[in-house]
């Protein structure tokens, strides 16, 4: 099978990569370009373990193919902190314990900072909704949506 | 040297603090190296055929195509794995279980494996394989096993605990009991007797991270693992067992793991990725899909429990009777023997009796999910209680408290209890607000209680004091939320020294004694245990040192808030010495530091919670939804509060989607039907209402700082406390979890017809 170039941005930086037509573009961030914060979990677009930001948008990469990403801006979990400065959602995930085994923290960390883009002063509703198609059996979300709800009253600028 | 595990009471300077995990950062910034993120020179790729057939016998396996397209570099069966069991009936399960060897015993069981230059040449070599069953009469359901005439899935099963012994093969491999005193004269003496049966569905523990491996075999005979597991000490011996391997041979090593809840204990394909790398002479990188966790990869019991229980009408109870069958999959466990072992273990009961049957069926081999069996015998009982309760017109918090277990009541199961928690449990919730909030319109309120035994274990842990001071502290229980924070907290107070100075990491098989696995909620339990005594070593040799800096005998050295202090008169000027001032001096003074403990963790704490939660039930769609919850638990000494909480939370959310949702739900040709997250669904976060938590902290005595494991108990409870908040708001009592719209609706219907 011959393989498609693909052109793209990810987390700001132009990337060029070959993959086959049948690859999603988390097989292509985890098998070709070596990041793999994105984790599968089902593969099926159920978990959203694997979620990243495309356009803006958040994705399931198991449900985008590799090719569709031309010219496209994806934002992944790797590009989150600015440099050795963590996101304030990644500060406060830490902070509140919003983690356990954190397999799902990338794919929340990314559905959660494309909500606060939207919504900057979300209701504890917003935020679950927001969050529910990105899976986590450890939390029970409580201490997520709370470490959301202080990163966002961070990032307004209100201080804790 | 000999350690005191006594507790002793003490103010505490870093235990019960909340400090930034050490894996934080790691974890969110995408770094953490989990089962599927590591990969190694000259890889292949597995991929696993399995059975589309509840029950067959394989009778030919021809996998010369598949050997013969290109990219493929092995392919097995179960002619690769010799049976090395040796009578070992467990092993046996094991070895069988990874790879069906006659028989396949249900949809989803493994028959072949190929490793190939990539997926797509693995599932393309998968297709060429050919397998001829031949189909046989299958039963999935516990009940049905048990039927005189059901299919049998193994000829020679005669149950096992049956006087006289049976004559006929059965499904049930074996039949348990326990308990104290005379169940029917009890029953004679009550006023009221509740008497019911239930059931509860099949549910999958449903970690977010399908089981992956990287297996490499040497020629050499030397082989390496990478694996998510919550034992890797564990999995070495089996997977060594299983394939003939020595054990100091094959090293380890765990990845971070993403999510087990007791599914990560047992092995399931990870001797297939060693088989086929040994087989193709390199490495092996074996993932499951989701699909295959669900159908392959072990799920907890489908039960059918019987309960009666009697009482004055002053509510209290004279004798207390349950009848547990828990299905195992296709091999005999003992599943149900822990049911019928946790069952009335909250109680303190003059008359009671519980039996348990262990029922073979088509369906995948059961594996441990949190507090194993315990949440499906709670589920009944604390129904049973609760219906009581109505019965004698008793308010169940009241009804509970008066027949609760205490200090020296005889436990249902057979040992003394010591200082325990239920009564302060149910106390805390009689006077809780979320007990006496009002309720709306269709609305219901139910509580529960639970207990579980928590285990102790084999442990072996290093501590190694760096030259700067610091501290390495190398544990062998793996850390699957959070214990790498708690065991710095404790080696940081043991020691006298700040959090941040101690860095604790998982070592792999090779570089530490045996440790057993991460389960029974024992991680932080045990290896805080052995923690605090590789501490205590350590100390032993920095006053040593410290009496050779200062030229004075080692009784005059004192260990006082980190520090090494003079004791005596004549030794007014001599400034403590801290850590990192005798870590310096190392070199000098007989060379590196460290404290080296192996111990068997005995008296794990039991624990005891109660759950209250509200619920909203729709009734024109049979939806419900949890509107408040609240987890009352001991923890005997939360080291860290926040992951305390956590596994709370997390506990009952669990509970909640078994509850309310999750089943495993079998076609009549004995195919899963819903082997996915759609399909299958766990709570998400529109689902639950924030969980409130109360933690209870009655010291462990078996434990220097009070600790008891706080993993686990917090399923127990939510199946009865949904299950009652629902019979409360609907008005009519449900007995099979899931409650799930079809079954509230049948119920209402069944209601309305009267
Ligand atoms: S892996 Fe993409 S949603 Fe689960
Ligand atoms: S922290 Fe484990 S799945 Fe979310």
């Amino acid at each position: 099978m011959t393989s498609i170039a693909v052109s793209t941005t990810i987390n700001g930086d132009d990337v060029e990569f070959l993959c086959r037509a049948d690859e999603t573009l988390l097989d292509v961030l985890r098998n070709r370009l070596g990041l793999m914060g994105a984790k599968e979990g089902c593969g099926t677009g159920d978990c959203g373990a694997c979620s990243t930001i495309m356009d803006g948008r958040v994705v399931c990469s198991c449900l985008v193919l590799g090719a569709e990403t031309e010219g496209r801006e994806i934002e992944t979990i790797e590009g989150m902190a600015n440099g050795s400065d963590l996101h304030p959602l990644q500060s406060k995930f830490i902070e509140h314990a919003a983690l356990q085994c954190g397999v799902c923290t990338p794919g929340f960390l990314m559905a959660a900072k494309a909500l606060l883009a939207a919504h900057p002063d979300p209701t504890e509703k917003e935020i679950r909704f927001w969050l529910a198609g990105n899976l986590c059996r450890c939390t029970g979300y409580d201490k997520i949506v709370r470490a959301v709800q202080d990163a966002a009253a961070e990032m307004r600028g209100e201080g804790t | 040297m000999s350690f005191d595990a006594t507790y002793k009471e003490k103010k505490l300077k870093s235990v019960g603090t909340r400090p930034l995990r050490p894996d934080g950062v790691d974890k969110v910034t995408g770094r953490a190296r989990y089962g599927a993120d590591f990969n190694m020179p000259g890889q292949l790729v597995a991929r696993v055929l399995r059975s589309p057939h509840a029950h067959a016998r394989i009778m030919r396996i021809d996998v010369s195509r598949a050997v013969a397209l290109k990219g493929v570099k092995a392919v097995i069966t179960a002619a690769d794995l010799p049976d090395l069991t040796n009578g070992n009936a467990a092993l046996y399960a094991i070895l069988d279980n990874c790879m069906a060897r006659t028989k396949a015993f249900y949809d989803g069981h493994a028959v072949a494996a190929v490793a190939a230059i990539d997926a797509k040449v693995a599932r393309e070599a998968l297709k060429l394989i050919e397998v001829e069953y031949d189909v046989l009469p299958h039963v999935v359901d516990v009940d049905a096993a048990m039927a005189p005439d059901a299919p049998l899935l193994d000829e020679n099963l005669f149950t096992q605990g049956i006087d006289p012994a049976p004559t006929t093969p059965s499904n049930v491999g074996n039949r348990s009991e326990f308990g104290h005193g005379d169940v029917e004269s009890g029953f004679a003496k009550a006023d009221v007797i509740v008497e019911r049966s239930y059931k509860t569905e099949q549910t999958h523990q449903g970690y977010i991270e399908p089981h992956a491996c990287v297996a490499s075999c040497n020629v050499d005979g030397t082989a390496e693992m990478w694996v998510c597991t919550q034992g890797h000490f564990v999995y070495r011996q089996t997977c060594a067992d299983l394939l003939g391997l020595e054990v100091s041979k094959l090293r380890v090593t765990s990845s971070e793991i993403g999510g087990g809840f007791g599914g990560k204990t047992h092995v399931w394909a990870e001797p297939l990725a060693l088989a086929l790398s040994r087989k193709a002479g390199r490495p092996v990188k074996l993932v499951m899909s989701r699909e295959e966790v669900f159908r392959a990869s072990g799920p907890t019991s489908q039960t059918s429990i019987d309960v009666k229980i009697g009482a004055t009408k002053d509510g209290k109870i004279t004798a207390a009777l349950a009848t547990l069958r828990y299905s195992s999959g296709p091999y005999a466990d003992s599943w149900a023997e822990t049911g019928a072992m946790t069952s009335f273990a909250c109680y303190d009961l003059e008359n009671v009796k519980t039996v348990g049957f262990e029922v073979i069926v088509n369906r995948p081999k059961v594996a441990a999910y949190r507090a194993p069996s315990a949440p499906m015998a709670a589920f009944a009982v604390e129904s049973a209680i609760d219906e009581l309760a109505h019965k004698i017109g008793m308010d169940s918090v009241e009804l509970r408290i008066k027949n609760a277990a205490s200090e020296g009541s005889r436990s249902s199961y057979g040992p003394i209890y010591g200082p325990i928690g239920i009564g302060p449990t149910l106390e805390a919730a009689r006077t809780h607000p979320h007990m006496s909030a009002p309720l709306g319109k269709n609305q219901g309120r139910g509580m529960a209680c639970g207990f579980w035994f928590n285990f102790g274990g084999q442990t072996c842990t290093d501590l190694n004091i760096s030259a700067d001071g610091t501290v390495t502290l190398a544990v062998g229980t793996v850390d699957v939320g959070g214990s790498r924070a708690s065991l710095s907290l404790i080696a940081a107070e043991e020691l006298g020294i700040s959090y941040d100075d101690v860095k604790a990491v998982i070592a792999d098989t090779s570089t530490l004694g045996y440790n057993d696995m991460t389960d029974g909620s024992r991680g932080t339990f045990s290896s805080s245990m052995a923690t605090i005594s590789a501490a205590r070593n350590a100390i032993v040799t920095m006053r040593e040192r410290a009496a050779l800096m200062w030229d004075i005998p080692v009784e005059d050295v004192a260990w006082e808030e980190g520090h090494a202090k003079a004791v005596g008169a004549s030794y007014d000027n001599r400034a403590p010495l801290s850590v990192k001032d005798i870590a310096a001096e190392a070199g000098n003074t007989g060379g590196p530091i460290a404290g080296h403990s192996e111990l068997v963790a005995d008296g794990a704490g039991v624990s005891f919670g109660t759950h209250i939660c509200d619920v909203e039930v729709d009734p024109e769609t049979g939806a419900t939804r949890v509107i408040r919850y609240t987890v009352i638990q001991d923890a005997g000494k939360a080291v860290h509060p926040a992951y305390v909480e956590g596994q709370y939370q997390g506990g009952a959310a669990q509970g909640i989607g078994w509850a309310l949702n999750e089943e495993y739900v079998y076609g009549a040709d004995g195919r899963l039907q819903n082997p996915g997250f759609l399909d299958y669904r766990i709570p998400v976060c529109s689902d639950l209402p924030m969980i409130d938590t109360q933690i209870l902290e009655i010291p462990n005595p078996n434990h220097p700082y009070g600790v008891r494991g706080v993993g686990e108990t917090s399923i127990v409870p939510p199946l009865a406390a949904v299950a009652n908040a629902v019979s409360d708001a609907v008005g009519v009592r449900m007995v099979h979890v899931p409650v799930s719209p079809p079954r509230i609706l049948a119920a209402l219907n069944a209601k309305a017809k009267g």
